[in-house]
C-alpha cells in the first residue's frame, strides 16, 4: 500500500519534471538558436525578434495540442471510420449501419428516452436550483441547506445509483419492505412496488437520481449570480410597485437569463452522454434504454463496432450544436467582458 | 399639496443607533437637502422616509397620514438612486413604464406620460436603448424620468450625482434645479455629502451627524449663523478656521471661528499673526496659509493674486461682525 502510493508520487514527481524539462528547454533552445545580437544589423535582429515571438506560444501549447489530438481528435475520425465498417471493421459498408439503426425499434425507444431526459432534467436541475438559491437565502439555516443539496455533486453517478437502489428497492410482499420508497408506501397502506419495472414511470425515477446530483450545481452557479443583481434594482422595482413575486420574475430572471442558459446547456450535456446511471441501475432493461448505453451494448458485449460507432457518431451530432452553441456564448460573454 | 413631518424617529440596527429622536417638517414643494459625513445616516434617513427600511419608533406622515407601515410603492414617492439602479434589461421606455404598468393603468396612459417625460429630459431619441448603450448623465436622466412618471409627491435623491464627473455634476446639478421649478407642488429631498451641492440646490439644508439633526436652515442660515462648532466646519469651503486658547480668549471665548473670507490684512497689530506658510494662486482668489501657532494653519482668502512669500509675517483682523464664538461643549456664544 504504501509502496503504491510512494510509487504513484513518484510518477507524478517524475511527469511533473519532464513538463517543466520541456517547457524551459524548448524555451531555452529557441533562445540559443534564434539568438540576436549587436552585429547582425538592425533588418536581421528585427527579423529574428519577430520569428521568436511567433513561434514561443507554438512551443508552449504543443503538449496540449499533441494530447487532445491523440485521445480527442483521432477517436472521432477512427468511430467515424468503423461506423461505415461491419462489426469487426474489415469490410467497408458504407452507411449500412446508420440504416441499421434509424430502423431500429430500440434505437428509438433509445432516442426517446434520450430527449424525455434532455427535457426533464435539465428543466427541474433549473427550478430547483434557481428555488432553493433564492429560498436559502431568506433562512438561517439557508448554508446548512445548501451544502447538503450541493453534497451529492461529490458523489459519483455509479456511487449514486447504489444509493438510490436501495431507495427504490423492491421485495416480495410477505418480506420487509428494505427500499424506503415501498416502505413509506407500506407504511401508508399501499401495496409494495417494483418500481424500476413499471415503464415510463422507471425512466423517470432514474431522471430524479441525474436531478439529485446536479441541482446542487444550479444552485451554486444560480445562488452566485443572483448574488450579483444589484440590490437597488431590486429596491427600485419595490418602489415602483412590484411584489416578491413580479420582482423575481420581471427584474431578477431576466438580469440572470445567460447564466440560467450556460446552467440549462451544461446539464444538456451531462444528460446527452447518460450512461452510468442507466446501466447501474436496468442496465437498459423495462424501456428505460438510451443511446449512450445502447451504444456500449453493441460494442462491448455484441462486439459489433460498427453499429456502436454509429450510434456513437449519431449521439455526437446530436450534443454538436449545444456545444457549439455554448462555446459561442461562453466567448461572447468573455468579449463583453 | 404634500407635507412631509418626522417625529421622534429613531432607528436601530439591532445595537446600533443609527437614528436619534429626528424631527422634521417638510413643506409641500420645498427643495431639502440633507447632508453630513459620511456614516452620519443621512441616506438611512432617506430610506426610512421611502419606506425601504423600516423605523424602530416615531412617526413618518406624508400629507398628514402616518405612512409607518405603508408599503414603498404606496407611499406617493419616487426614488433616484445612486448607482440610478435602471432595469438593465428593459430599453428606456419599459424601464419607465414599468412601475406604471404594475399600477394597471392603461398602456395608451402610460404611452403619453413616458413620452411626455422623454420629452422633459430629451430623452426621446434614446427610448428603445438599453442602459448599457447610455452615457452616465443619460442613465441618470433615464433615473429620473423613471421617478417622474410615478408624478410623486415626494422626490427621494439619493446621492445622484456622485458617479458623474465633474462637469457633468454641474450640468447635472442645474437640471435637477430646472426640474424642480417645473414641479412647484413637488417636495424633493436630496442627500448628498457635498456641501456645494446642498448650498446651490437646497431651500433648506438638513445638517446631520451621527444620527442627529445639527442644524436645519436655509444655506445662508447654516453659513452666517451655525448653530454648533460642528455645521460651521461643516458648510463653507475652505473649512473656517478655528481657534483656541489664548487666540480666542482674547474674544472672550472657548473657541472663536472665523472664515477665510472673513479676514483682513492689518499692517500691524492684528488680532492674529504669524508666517507664511505657502500660498495657492487659483486666479480670482489667493488661499494664504498662515502658521499662528494653532495645530492647523490658518486660511486666509483674498481676492486677486497674493503678494507674500513664505516666511512673510502677516498680521490679520476678522472683518466686523463675522467673527463666531463658541463656548466649550461647542455651542454659540450670541453676541
Amino acid at each position: 500500500m504504501l509502496q503504491q502510493i510512494l510509487y504513484a508520487g513518484l510518477m507524478v514527481a517524475i511527469a511533473i519534471a519532464i513538463f517543466i524539462g520541456y517547457f524551459w528547454g524548448a524555451n531555452w533552445l529557441l533562445d540559443r538558436m534564434l539568438v540576436t545580437a549587436p552585429a547582425m544589423g538592425q533588418a536581421a535582429s528585427t527579423r529574428r525578434d519577430r520569428l521568436r515571438t511567433r513561434i514561443r506560444p507554438w512551443l508552449f501549447i504543443a503538449p496540449a495540442l499533441i494530447f487532445l489530438t491523440v485521445y480527442l481528435v483521432y477517436p472521432v475520425f477512427e468511430t467515424l471510420r468503423l461506423s461505415l465498417f461491419d462489426r469487426l471493421g474489415q469490410n467497408f459498408v458504407w452507411f449500412r449501419n446508420y440504416e441499421w439503426a434509424f430502423g431500429d425499434p430500440v434505437f428509438w425507444q433509445s432516442a426517446l428516452n434520450n430527449l424525455g431526459w434532455l427535457l426533464i432534467v435539465p428543466a427541474l436541475c433549473v427550478a430547483f436550483g434557481l428555488l432553493v438559491a433564492v429560498l436559502a437565502d431568506r433562512v438561517w439555516w439557508g448554508g446548512v441547506a445548501k451544502t447538503l443539496i450541493f453534497m451529492p455533486m461529490a458523489i459519483s453517478f455509479v456511487g449514486a445509483s447504489v444509493i438510490w437502489r436501495f431507495v427504490y428497492a423492491y421485495r416480495a410482499e410477505d418480506q420487509d419492505q428494505i427500499g424506503i420508497l415501498n416502505a413509506i408506501v407500506t407504511a401508508f397502506g399501499g401495496e409494495p412496488q417494483a418500481w424500476l419495472q413499471i415503464p415510463f414511470l422507471n425512466s423517470f425515477l432514474l431522471m430524479v437520481i441525474l436531478i439529485w446530483i446536479q441541482t446542487g450545481f444550479a444552485m451554486v452557479i444560480l445562488s452566485a449570480a443572483l448574488r450579483g443583481i444589484p440590490q437597488e434594482t431590486i429596491e427600485a422595482a419595490r418602489i415602483d410597485g412590484a411584489n416578491e413575486v413580479q420582482i423575481f420574475f420581471t427584474i431578477m430572471i431576466p438580469q440572470i437569463a445567460g447564466t440560467i442558459l450556460v446552467v440549462w446547456t451544461t446539464i444538456t450535456i451531462i444528460v446527452l452522454k447518460v450512461f452510468d446511471i442507466v446501466y447501474a441501475m436496468t442496465n437498459g432493461e423495462f424501456d428505460t434504454q438510451v443511446l449512450a448505453n445502447l451504444m456500449y451494448r453493441w460494442t462491448f458485449i455484441s462486439g459489433d463496432t460498427g453499429r456502436g460507432s454509429a450510434i456513437a457518431i449519431i449521439l455526437m451530432i446530436a450534443v454538436l450544436p449545444v456545444m457549439i452553441w455554448n462555446i459561442r456564448r461562453a466567448r461572447m460573454a468573455e468579449a463583453t467582458h | 399639496m404634500s407635507t412631509l413631518k418626522i417625529t421622534d424617529l429613531n432607528k436601530r440596527y439591532g445595537n446600533v443607533h443609527i437614528l436619534k429622536d429626528v424631527n422634521l417638517d417638510i413643506e409641500s414643494g420645498e427643495f431639502i437637502v440633507f447632508v453630513g459625513p459620511s456614516g452620519c445616516g443621512k441616506s438611512t434617513l432617506l430610506r426610512c422616509i421611502s419606506g425601504l427600511e423600516t423605523i424602530s419608533s416615531g412617526t413618518i406622515a406624508i400629507d398628514g397620514r402616518e405612512v409607518n407601515d405603508v408599503a414603498p410603492s404606496k407611499r406617493g414617492i419616487a426614488m433616484v438612486f445612486q448607482s440610478y439602479a435602471l432595469y438593465p434589461h428593459m430599453n428606456v421606455y419599459r424601464n419607465m413604464a414599468y412601475g406604471l404598468k404594475l399600477m394597471g393603468m392603461p398602456k395608451d396612459q402610460i404611452d403619453v406620460r413616458v413620452k411626455a417625460a422623454a420629452e422633459k429630459l430629451q430623452l426621446t431619441s434614446y427610448l428603445h436603448r438599453l442602459p448599457k448603450a447610455l452615457s452616465g448623465g443619460q442613465r441618470q436622466r433615464v433615473a429620473i424620468g423613471r421617478a417622474i412618471v410615478r408624478d410623486p409627491k415626494v422626490f427621494l435623491f439619493d446621492e445622484p450625482l456622485s458617479n458623474l464627473d465633474a462637469a457633468l455634476r454641474v450640468q447635472m446639478r442645474i437640471e435637477i434645479s430646472q426640474l424642480k421649478d417645473q414641479l412647484p407642488n413637488t417636495t424633493m429631498i436630496y442627500v448628498t455629502h457635498d456641501q456645494v451641492e446642498a448650498m446651490t440646490m437646497a431651500d433648506r439644508i438638513v445638517v446631520l451627524k451621527d444620527g442627529v439633526v445639527q442644524q436645519v436652515g436655509s444655506p445662508l442660515e447654516l453659513y452666517e449663523r451655525p448653530q454648533s462648532l460642528f455645521v460651521a466646519g461643516f458648510i463653507g469651503s475652505p473649512k473656517m478656521n478655528f481657534l483656541h486658547n489664548e487666540h480666542a480668549a482674547k474674544f472672550g471665548a472657548h473657541t472663536v471661528g472665523v472664515r477665510a473670507e472673513h479676514l483682513e490684512v492689518t499692517p500691524s497689530d492684528g488680532a492674529w499673526s504669524g508666517k507664511v506658510i505657502y500660498s495657492e494662486n487659483l486666479g480670482a482668489d489667493s488661499y494664504i496659509y498662515l502658521d499662528i501657532g494653532e495645530a492647523e494653519p490658518m486660511i486666509l482668502r483674498q481676492s486677486g493674486k497674493a503678494p507674500y512669500q513664505a516666511g512673510d509675517t502677516v498680521s490679520v483682523s476678522p472683518k466686523p461682525h463675522e467673527l463666531h464664538r463658541f463656548d466649550a461643549t461647542g455651542q454659540p456664544i450670541l453676541h
